[in-house]
């Protein structure tokens, strides 16, 4: 019971003081995920609206096999990134593993599946007859796709938010491809699994807690964007 | 040249066929009303005619061009016709935004658009709303919105789902003015959907009835509504008096109609022995007190079963072994002192009795 007080407590110090190591953790936090988020959602919004709008056999093959992968295993995604990238891997020459930006990559893996199906799910909710609408207005494939995805703004923000919540939350796949290399790929939730094995309870409780917060702020604020 | 040609088109919903055969021409400047009961087909037709649809068979024409069944040209041509659906589907953008969509997807220069926007939407009294959120208006404002919409656009051809549709009497009344102000001022073709048959009366100058996927009828509001094609059609304009008769005489085209034990007098061709439909309009035929000379040739003595107040008319429904349907003006039925139960005089002439080919095995 302690030791969740002490974390409170070691939490507010280390936020109030702004201590600089923890402030580096949780940046590189944040611009790893929301990198992963940004370039995921860039390569599925689209991707989603093809599947959406297009009809094609095995359809709802597809949207089955993308809901499955929701429940993706951080550590597989890892796995595999890993052995993509290991020095005998095929893609191995690059010498990327162990970098941030193949820990991007395996996390713009890991939520692609989620962006895509709840946009996939959100395009849904959009009407027949908006669509009906737009083309009768004199709108082209690409200038209805893209009322639709305003249309449906809010839904595919929170798929957006999803998505990227889920990266910055992840530990299994940024342990194994990134290494938890303090100063270089070391984030929030590495390093609370090693303050927590190494026995420091505190700090590790005062890290979830900042991760918990900038949760928060990031969702405070994405609601505001909504809500003009 | 007419500006749009349907041409020989048949469309079927999961084999279950929705049109059939389909030809109809309507020249620039016309104002063509489609009427019938609702799953006639008129909705089908019309996105047919808007390029949402490709047609299971047949051919569409616009201003003399075949229309591709996909590709860049059918959006061209889509761009120059509008469609608004009935139920009026609005962004969730703002009522401007609304308006200016169809604009900036053809790309017109953006100063432009703010002036035809305004003007639009004073056109349609919706002024004041230009940043509310489309969303929060009423079915008549979104209606409204959704005429803006497309009137922004100046389309050649406007194309119109039941404008009127679940909206409320003012509301009807504004959108029906709005309509008959752009077909007069700007010369639009317009084709229109509508089950309300006064609408199409009103505002087409011509008129096709559409039943089952069927053209059955074509023609100006005249001839729909005094001279209906089949029994069907009769129903659908309001006639409610729809008698089964056989041609007993016919002496230079007045025919004695027997009906039951009864014989009216109607002007037809049609020879003697012939199963006909006589139909004659509620408000033709006229209700006196006593037994007036007149020049119509049908008079009866009638019982009235039932007074109806609708608006400014009273519906009478009258017994005399023949069950007829009268209309008069309340202010009328009112001086007769128009009850059930009372005897009354019902007239209409020979020429008020449409006649029409019974048709075997309906």
């Amino acid at each position: 019971m302690t030791e969740i007080w002490d974390g409170l407590t070691r939490a507010i110090e280390l936020l109030v003081s702004l201590d600089p190591e923890v402030m580096e953790i949780a940046g590189r936090s944040l611009i790893i995920g929301g990198t992963s988020c940004l370039l995921a959602s860039l390569i599925c919004l689209p991707l989603a609206s093809l599947i959406h709008f297009n009809k094609f056999r095995g359809k709802r093959a597809l949207i089955s096999t993308i809901q499955t992968l929701f429940a993706m295993p951080t550590v597989l995604i890892g796995l595999f990134v890993l052995v993509l990238f290991s020095r005998t891997g095929p893609l191995g020459l690059f010498g990327m593993l162990f970098t941030p930006p193949v820990m991007v990559i395996g996390q713009i893996l890991l939520i692609s599946p989620l962006l895509l199906g709840f946009t996939i799910s959100a395009l849904s909710g959009v009407s027949r007859e908006i669509v009906d609408t737009a083309t009768s207005l004199g709108a082209s494939s690409f200038q209805t796709v893209w009322l639709v995805l305003r249309e449906a703004r809010y839904a595919v923000l929170a798929a957006v938010i999803m998505g990227f919540a889920r990266a910055i939350s992840e530990v299994g796949c940024a342990m194994m491809v990134g290494g938890n290399i303090k100063g270089a790929t070391r984030v929030m939730t590495t390093a609370i699994a090693l303050e927590a094995s190494k026995g420091d309870i505190a700090l590790a409780i005062a890290l979830g807690i900042i991760l918990l917060f900038v949760a928060l702020i990031i969702n405070i604020a994405l609601n505001r964007l909504q809500q003009r | 040249m007419a500006l749009i040609e349907v041409a020989e088109v048949t469309h079927k919903y999961d084999g279950r066929p929705v049109l059939q055969n389909i030809n109809l021409n309507v020249d620039r400047g016309d104002v063509l009303a489609l009427i019938g009961p609702t799953g006639a087909g008129k909705t089908t037709l019309l996105r047919i005619v808007d390029l949402l649809e490709v047609p299971g068979t047949g051919e569409i024409y616009f201003d003399g061009i075949r229309i591709p069944q996909s590709g860049k040209q059918r959006l061209e041509i889509r761009r120059r016709i509008s469609f608004i659906h009935q139920k009026p589907q609005v962004f969730n953008l703002s009522v401007y935004d609304n308006v200016a969509c169809g604009l900036r997807w053809r790309g017109v220069e953006k100063n432009r658009i703010a002036g035809k926007v305004d003007h639009t939407l004073e056109m349609v009294g919706l002024e004041g709303y230009r940043n509310r959120n489309a969303r929060t208006l009423s079915g008549g404002e979104a209606q409204r919105v959704a005429l803006a919409r497309s009137l922004v656009l100046e389309p050649e051809v406007l194309l119109l789902d039941e404008p009127t549709a679940n909206l409320d009497p003012v509301s009807t009344t504004k959108i029906e003015q709005l309509i008959s102000h752009i077909a007069r001022q700007r010369n639009t073709t317009m084709i229109m959907a509508t089950h309300v048959m006064s609408q199409g009366q009103q505002l087409a100058d011509r008129i096709g009835v559409l039943l089952g996927g069927k053209l059955v009828q074509t023609g100006n509001a005249t001839d729909i509504f005094h001279s209906p094609q089949n029994e069907q059609v009769a129903h659908l304009v309001g006639m409610e008096n729809i008698l089964e008769g056989i041609i007993a005489t016919n002496d230079e085209g007045i025919a004695t109609v027997n009906i039951d034990s009864n014989a009216i007098q109607a002007v037809s061709s049609y020879p003697v022995g012939k199963e006909v439909y006589a139909c004659i309009k509620p408000e033709d035929i006229t209700l006196a007190l006593s037994c007036t000379r007149s020049s119509a040739r049908n008079s009866f003595r009638a019982k009235i079963t039932r007074v109806t107040f609708i608006g400014p008319l009273s519906r009478v429904e009258i017994d005399c072994d023949l069950r007829l349907v009268a209309l008069v003006t309340k202010i009328s039925a009112e001086e007769l002192n128009l009850q059930a139960g009372m005897e009354v005089y019902a007239a209409f002439k020979a020429t008020a009795v449409h006649i029409m080919e019974r048709e075997i095995g309906q």
